[in-house]
């Protein structure tokens, strides 16, 4: 079963002619990960940015194709590039979280940072809301390092536990889909451990999806794998076949090292 | 939904407020043209006040505010220099803390600071005085533009500098300072345009006069205080004049600033 | 050369101390009459060129009120070329022979210098505000470069323009609108609220945009609108800086003379309501300093002793609690 279904998505940046990403069709299956990977400027970001429309939030991009969302609610698919409306995309981006390079705590408490998306979703009820902010650090491993010190400044916590907090936030919410762009590339090897595992976590509950540059990683992690070059999605694949078994010459060269 | 409305509600306001503050300033703006362009004639150029002229008091604000400068960039660069490239820690935090204190210091103060040191001992106001006020406000703008723009040298040139062997000196002039030129410029042409067009420290200091004259030593022609003084006087042609004075003043002070931007954004 | 150099350097830089303190000695040099006789009841005794009777050195006492003849401050110092002369003496002989002097307080100026700075932070607060939002955050970008440049150019004008037009163009508007004079606390409030509103906005959307936008995203992609982002992520990111930005902009309206010189009214009386003229220190300085002496002239060197050490004292608060986190 699919969580998103993109099909012949292409998409361009405003005030470029050339489409930046060119015909994509990439199933993301659901309670597994798939990772995107591809030199840099191979346009994985821009297509795990297209999976919220986050890049709506500079205007004037255009879309082609169709990128299809699983409603748990009613387990119908729907096109998020017809989105227009404001609350639609506030809908979106619960149903789709994104965690991003760098941790990205809010100058707030440990407490609300995590309750935060809980909150402006309407929850208020106080034990509601500390039952969940538990639960999700508890799913993010951050509860025993922190329950002690919930009320005070997130940014007090070192880089790999922000991430993590980044990641208790964002699941909080219980989205249906996680969207990891580079998650660990600010991080030293042993937070970036701990974060790989929580990943790995994770797909329980969620259906993931992770842009690296670093191939251990895609291979250590991830069930899928798309290889992306120059705005195309040149082989998709069980992440065991692209990494022992490539289709393509291209991606064989890229994941040898011969280029990137 | 109720989040959307207050969304909406508080972006509406945000956006209404930004119109009214820009309709405020449009409002000055058109006043300013209209009523300066009707009272503008090319004779303002050749004539002195005492002829209902403009000449002398246009010469004069730019000597005094080029006095300043010859006084202010000198030696704010070389503080801005000192503060940056030499300074030990401590004691280069202060005097920036200062300079940045300085620079919001009440202009109409400083103007009583050399009426007290400068026209008191001397009997009378001059275009001495005025052009030492001018300075006294224009070196902590020199000093914080100079320093801000040798921050964004890169540490690595200067050592590249002086691992070729050469002296500090050397590295800041030859190396430092070039690479930092267009910056630094830009900022002393706008702190130019912010001296240029200042009343309060000129009031008691250089005062105004009526005629044309490069005698620093006596009260000086200035503009913008005799605006001050046409402005409020009883007659409508004198207040005619006011509105041309304004109007010129503020067409010199864009134009200057609006070369600096200019000049930044074709380095960028 | 190198020594010569780094000594010259030095010495321009410890200039800057020098100045700011020789501004300080001189300043208080040239008021210590003021000081010696008054002390620090001058900044709270309304009274400003008033002559009382030497055996009672109050300020309102029956008999002053009834020396009409030289106390009528108001009319006196509207016309600051009949002012001088009365203020050259301390003591003098009056017609009926008590010997009297002449006292002078620093309240009028202080209370119009500090309500006028109040009433333009309110007019400006809000709408500043207002802009730096729809600069930094409402605005597409190329709309946000042209206005944001345009604001910029417009916190240049000289502020005597500002004084010139809100004169002649805003005060008799605001007097309709209001009621109460044209010339009063009220229009010289609001003028200088206009004069400083390009350069708050200006800093404070400065102060704004050092909010990452990849902090922005994360709460957008956890389903935020707009206002929750300015609210929840922005402000609080950007907060110090932002109060840093609105104090620097009181220090302006403060120490602001051109401005408020047109408007406010300029006389030692104080405001019974806010369309009422009255007078602020810098005004006080601008319109009798050419033509005051003796007692007169060191209690204006007293008012600007302290309105320097008023403008220092938040200048350097807002830095040093406020724009220097926002810095590191």
């Amino acid at each position: 079963m699919l969580a998103m279904n993109i099909e012949k998505f292409s998409f361009t940046y405003p005030g470029v002619d050339e489409p930046s990403l060119k015909n994509i069709t990439l199933p993301i299956e659901k309670n597994n990960i798939t990772a995107l990977i591809g030199p840099s400027g191979c346009g994985k970001s821009t297509l795990l940015r297209s999976m919220n429309r986050i890049h709506d939030l500079y205007p004037g991009n255009k879309y082609d194709g169709k990128i299809e969302l699983l409603d748990e609610t009613n387990k119908k698919y729907k096109n998020i590039l017809k989105i227009k409306k404001e609350n639609e995309f506030i809908k979106l981006r619960q149903q789709v979280g994104m965690i991003f390079q760098k941790p990205t705590p809010f100058p707030m408490s440990i407490f609300d940072n995590v309750a935060y998306g809980l909150k402006i979703a309407g929850i208020r009820n106080k034990s509601e809301l500390s039952d969940r902010v538990e639960a999700a650090l508890k799913g993010s491993a951050l509860w025993n390092e922190v329950h002690d010190r919930l009320n005070k400044s997130a940014m007090g916590l070192s880089g790999g536990q922000q991430q993590r907090l980044c990641i208790a936030r964002a699941v909080a919410v219980k989205p249906e889909v996680l969207l990891f762009d580079e998650p660990t590339s600010a991080l030293d090897p042993i937070s970036t451990s701990a974060i790989e595992e929580l990943i790995v976590e994770l797909k329980k509950d969620v259906s993931i999806a992770i842009v690296t540059h670093n191939m251990q990683q895609a291979s250590r992690i991830s069930d899928y794998t798309a290889f992306m070059y120059l705005g195309d999605l040149i082989e998709y694949d069980k992440t065991e076949n692209i990494f022992l078994n490539p289709k393509e010459k291209r991606t064989e060269d890229y994941i040898t090292g011969r280029f990137g | 939904m109720k989040r959307l409305l207050i969304n909406k509600i508080i972006l509406t306001l945000s956006t209404i407020s930004a119109l009214i503050g820009l309709a405020f300033l449009a409002w000055i703006l058109v006043t300013l043209f209209i009523k300066g362009l009707s009272s503008f004639h090319f004779s303002l150029f050749v004539n002195d006040l005492i002829n209902n002229g403009l000449r002398n008091l246009i010469i004069g604000q730019f000597i005094l505010a080029g006095m300043a400068s010859i006084i202010g960039i000198p030696l704010g660069m070389v503080a801005g220099i000192y503060i940056r490239e030499y300074g030990q820690g401590r004691y280069a935090n202060l005097i920036r803390n200062l300079s940045d204190i300085m620079m919001s210091a009440p202009s109409i103060v400083i103007g009583a600071f050399v009426y007290a040191i400068v026209v008191v001992p001397t009997g009378h106001t001059s275009g001495f005085a005025g052009s030492i006020a001018l300075a006294i406000m224009m070196i902590p703008i020199v000093i914080s533009t100079t320093d801000s723009m040798l921050s964004l040298v890169p540490q690595e040139l200067r050592e590249a500098g002086i691992a070729l062997g050469a002296s500090k000196y050397k590295v800041i002039f030859d190396i430092v300072i070039k690479s930092a030129k267009v910056g630094i410029m830009t900022g002393i042409l706008l702190a130019f345009a912010r001296i240029v067009g200042e009343t309060a420290p000129l009031l008691f200091t250089s005062q105004t006069s009526n005629y044309f004259t490069l005698d620093l030593t006596h009260a000086f022609p200035s503009l913008s205080v005799s605006i001050y003084d046409l402005a409020s006087d009883v007659q409508t042609s004198s207040r005619d004049l006011a509105w041309a004075a304004s109007f010129i003043l503020t067409v010199m002070v864009l134009v200057i600033n609006l070369t600096g931007k200019f000049i930044t954004r074709n380095k960028k | 050369m190198e020594k010569i150099f780094q000594k010259f350097a030095f010495s321009s830089a410890t200039l800057v101390f020098i100045i700011l303190l020789g501004i300080f000695i001189t300043l208080f040099n040239a008021a210590r009459p003021a000081i010696n006789e008054f002390g620090l009841n001058f900044i709270v005794d309304p009274a400003w060129n008033k002559e009382v009777p030497l055996s009672t050195p109050q300020t309102t006492t029956d008999k002053s009120a009834a020396q009409k003849s030289v106390t009528d401050t108001n009319d006196e110092s509207v016309d600051v070329n009949d002012y001088g002369d009365s203020s050259d003496d301390m003591i003098m002989e009056d017609e009926d022979d008590t010997p009297t002097k002449t006292i002078y307080g620093g309240l009028v100026p202080l209370v119009g210098t500090i309500f006028s700075t109040l009433i333009a932070l309110a007019f400006a607060l809000p709408i500043a505000m207002g802009i730096s939002i729809f600069l930094a955050e409402i605005a597409p970008k190329k709309i946000a470069t042209f206005v944001g440049g345009a604001i910029e150019l417009l916190a240049a004008i000289p502020s005597i323009i500002f004084g010139m037009w809100g004169l002649y163009y805003f005060a008799p508007i605001v007097a309709d609108l209001f009621g109460g004079f044209q010339v009063s606390l009220l229009t010289a409030g609001l003028v200088l609220g206009v004069m400083i509103l390009p350069f708050m906005a200006a800093i404070t959307r400065d102060s704004m945009n050092t909010t990452p936008d990849i902090l922005k995203e994360s709460a957008y992609a956890l389903g935020a609108t707009k206002f929750e982002v300015i609210k929840d992520v922005i402000f609080p990111y950007s907060k110090v800086g932002i109060i840093g930005s609105i104090i620097l902009s009181l220090g302006r309206a403060l120490g602001e003379t051109m401005a408020v010189a047109f408007l406010i009214g300029s006389i030692f009386e104080l405001p019974h309501k806010i369309t009422d003229p009255t007078i602020s220190i810098p005004v006080a300085l601008a319109n009798n300093f050419g033509e005051a002496s003796g007692l007169g002239m060191s209690s204006l060197f007293y008012l600007a002793l302290i309105l320097f050490v008023m403008s220092f004292a938040i200048i350097s608060f807002a830095k040093f609690y406020f724009l220097r986190k926002a810095n590191s």
